[in-house]
């Protein structure tokens, strides 16, 4: 029986667009713009002045509380211009703006050969140190996931290579290259959590990849690679954990409440880097697809970069490109900007032509097929929460569940009506109070 | 080298109209793919479902039978062009649901029915009863069996003459005849053996449609074949179909026989009147019906339950109709009783215990 969960969908995956293309080194940008909130939680403030030289890796923005992680230099050179600039979201955020030397010059890194013997707490501020978030797109803090209060203890920790969004292939890549990387990583994060058994759950529409990661953890019992249903939203964290351990979180709990803590494959392989190398976050794999691109691509992509250049550097666009995406096609953000940075959560930028787009405003009413409901991975009823909220019912959305929602968009992508149901659900969140 | 150039060049060309496009760039919300399903694809499946049956009817009942069908689909496709176009509203015609509303009204008609009482019928169907209430989705009876019902209460008369089947092809003066329903109610089992000769004869009219009937409701055989293309493409599910004929089946079984309790036949009830056309087709209808499975199992139940009641105790031979459009009225309070369990909900249950 294969591994999964009630609900979901089968989009086209269209991962055959980049999935044959090996990892390459981003062309180096002139100019990187580092915005200092990447991360859910508190914003950073700036530990550098415009005019300082700074060093690749070093700390150009200090946390500011728990929540938060620290923002590092992705290239040498000089501190040009310290200011708000625009996330891919359209958000104006405080960035701190980098000059590119070229020079490639490091700050001073602590190497760790012995890293697998040193104590779990160092460990753990190593990954803080080093910036790490969650990379699948929430860009979640990865210390603050690896500190579960006392009283909820963790025995199981979930890898999730699902990759369930279609298009993207970065961590499909990682997986085929840097297997043995990912295995470090994951006894990195079981050494630190304390936890006897994890598991890599990776969809079945990757086999090579299951294979390539059972081959690399054969002999250690603690690591089980396990394929799962190909079926989105397979990543997401309570689906995965079903699919996975099947466990259920509680409606509004943590995966940290049935004792599971999950880490995405690129984060996993960034506390390796962080553990052995001392390297802190300052570049990821970005897949550059979609149909209007002419090369897709898995770039490997130094922060801050713009969007705009990784889309030259991919050979421009081949046809119009209606639309540019940041992250996946169901859960990412369509651009207005180009010059915009990529930052730790950018999984992949996509851009899609006008042929096959839905325009939002061209929606009908509910013929309340049902459709929605049963693609609903939370079990909750979609179009009950778009009917009442379309009429400004937003208290009454709440019995139905409106904060259970975590909008993986499965219920607009079904609706025969095309209804933007995931919208009227944002907008029902945003009217009342949880 | 110098082709690199050229591709450079190009490129940068690309990038000139490029920055040009960039605000052209359509910026909207979540997911940003869509099925391919649209509400009018499946309207126009429905229809298609309904074909064979259409035919049979046709077969059956001769010329008549697709001027009825044609005058019943015309007029409701008019009402509702109409009423859109009168009230400024989005002309909606082409979804197909105007045609199939049509479509099913017309099905549910005797052949012999002089022509204006399907444009009767479509007005109060579609305008009456959809577009009042606010159009697709919002309406809260089935828009066909209000037509039906609404014809059936005014035109008694003329909505309860059968023309026998197969006559109708040869002559224009189509003998009439009751439905087996009707001869089971007035007369009883033993007069309807009489008339088809005997049970296996029955079953096997009845399956095929070579009865007196509402046109579409004859051909058990033919609806079945939409009924199986619905189920195959997943339009309509099991939940409703299997509890409205289970529960139907079993009280014909149980009180449907004379004297005795479990002596009645549930083949006979199942195979006539309109409760096929009704239980795949009619309670099925999405905007009418509860959305979680468990509610319309319920749903079926109640319609089962109706039916029977109706046809072994009611004054009319058939309930399928009135059945459906009772169930109607308890669909939101149904929908309120039946949510759908949330994702690790249980659990919760089980820590506060």
């Amino acid at each position: 029986m294969p591994l999964t969960f009630k609900g979901g969908v089968h989009p086209p995956d269209k991962k055959e667009l980049a999935k044959g293309r090996a990892i390459k080194v981003a062309l180096a940008p002139k100019q990187v713009v580092i915005p200092l909130s990447q991360h859910i939680g508190a914003p950073c403030k700036p530990a550098v002045e415009i005019g300082q030289q700074v060093k690749k890796g070093e700390v150009v923005g200090n946390p500011q509380g728990f929540v938060s992680a620290p923002v590092h230099a992705s290239v040498s050179g000089k501190v040009v211009s310290i200011g708000d600039f625009p996330l891919a979201t359209g958000k104006m955020t405080l960035s701190v703006v980098i000059e590119n030397d070229f020079q490639e010059e490091w700050t001073l890194l602590k190497d760790h050969p012995d890293y697998i013997s040193l104590p779990p707490e160092q460990l753990k501020e190593m990954v803080k140190d080093a910036g790490l978030v969650g990379m699948g797109g929430a860009a979640f803090p990865t210390h603050v996931k690896l500190s579960p209060p006392k009283e909820k203890p963790i025995d199981v920790l979930v890898i999730n290579g699902a990759e369930c969004e279609p298009y993207l292939t970065a961590d499909y890549r990682l997986m085929i290259e840097r297997p043995l990387d990912i295995i470090e990583g994951t006894k990195i994060l079981m050494k630190i959590l304390g936890v006897k058994k994890a598991f890599i759950g990776i969809e079945d529409n990757k086999p090579d990849a299951i294979e390539i990661l059972k081959k690399a953890a054969s002999g250690i019992a603690e690591i089980t690679v396990c394929g799962l249903e190909v079926k989105y939203p397979q990543g997401a964290e309570k689906m995965l954990i079903k699919a996975a351990v099947n466990r259920e979180v509680p409606p509004r709990a943590l995966p940290m409440d049935v004792g599971v803590v999950v880490q995405n494959i690129g984060t996993t392989i960034a506390a390796f880097e962080a553990a052995r190398y001392g390297k802190p976050l300052i570049e990821r794999v970005v897949t550059v697809s979609g149909e209007s691109i002419n090369e897709p691509a898995n770039l490997m992509v130094k922060i801050g970069t713009l969007v705009s250049e990784l889309i030259k550097e991919c050979g421009g666009f081949k046809t119009e490109a209606a639309k540019v995406i940041s992250g996946g096609p169901m859960m990412g953000f369509a651009m207005y900007d180009l010059n915009v940075p990529v930052t730790k959560g950018t999984s992949g930028i996509l851009a899609l032509p006008e042929e096959g787009l839905v325009h939002v405003d061209e929606f009908n009413p509910c013929i309340r097929c049902g459709r929605c409901i049963e693609a609903c991975a939370m079990g909750l009823m979609p179009s009950m929460l778009s009917v009442l909220s379309e009429r400004g019912f937003y208290e009454e959305a709440k019995e139905y569940g409106l904060f259970d929602c975590f909008e993986c968009g499965s219920c607009t992508y079904v609706c025969p009506s095309k209804r933007p149901i995931v919208q009227f659900v944002r907008l029902a969140k945003s009217m009342v109070k949880p | 080298m110098s082709e690199q150039n050229n591709s450079e060049t190009k490129k940068g060309s690309t990038m000139a109209t490029e920055a040009k496009d960039e605000s052209k760039l359509i910026v909207s919300v979540s997911p940003h793919l869509r099925s391919e399903e649209t509400t009018s694809r499946i309207m126009w499946s429905v229809n298609a479902a309904l074909l064979p049956a259409t035919v049979m009817s046709v077969y059956f009942f001769g010329p008549r039978a697709a001027i009825v069908i044609a005058v019943t689909i015309i007029s409701a496709i008019f009402s509702e062009y109409l009423y859109t176009k009168a009230l400024k509203k989005k002309i909606t015609i082409n979804d197909g649901s105007a045609f199939l509303t049509g479509l099913l009204l017309g099905l549910n008609l005797p052949a012999s029915v002089p022509l204006y009482i399907p444009v009767v019928g479509s007005v109060v169907a579609v305008a009456l009863t959809k577009q009042l209430f606010g159009g697709l989705g919002f309406n809260i009876f089935n828009p066909a069996l209000v037509g039906r019902a609404f014809l059936l209460l005014s035109f008694p008369k003329l909505m309860t003459i059968w023309s026998a089947p197969t006559a109708a092809f040869i002559a224009m003066d189509a003998k009439t005849t009751a439905t087996p329903l009707g001869i089971l109610k007035e007369e009883g089992m033993q007069k309807l053996l009489e008339v088809f000769g005997n049970k296996l004869n029955l079953y096997i009219d009845l399956l095929f449609g070579n009865r007196a009937g509402s046109l579409g409701e004859t051909s058990a055989f033919a609806l079945l074949i939409g009924a199986a293309f619905l189920l195959y493409r997943g339009y309509i599910t099991w939940q409703i179909p299997v509890s409205f004929l289970g529960t139907a089946a079993i009280i014909a079984w149980v009180f449907g026989g004379s004297g005795t309790l479990f002596a009645g036949d549930p083949i006979l009830h199942l195979l006539s009147g309109g409760i096929i056309l009704g239980a795949f087709f009619m309670a099925t209808d999405y905007v009418t019906c509860p959305s979680i499975k468990m509610g319309q199992i319920i749903f079926g139940v109640g319609c089962g339950f109706l039916t029977m009641l109706i046809r072994l105790k009611g004054g009319y031979p058939e309930g399928v109709m009135f059945a459906i459009l009772i169930m109607n009225c308890f669909t939101p309070l149904i929908d309120r009783g039946f949510k759908s369990k949330t994702f690790g909900a249980v659990k919760v249950k089980e820590v506060k215990q």
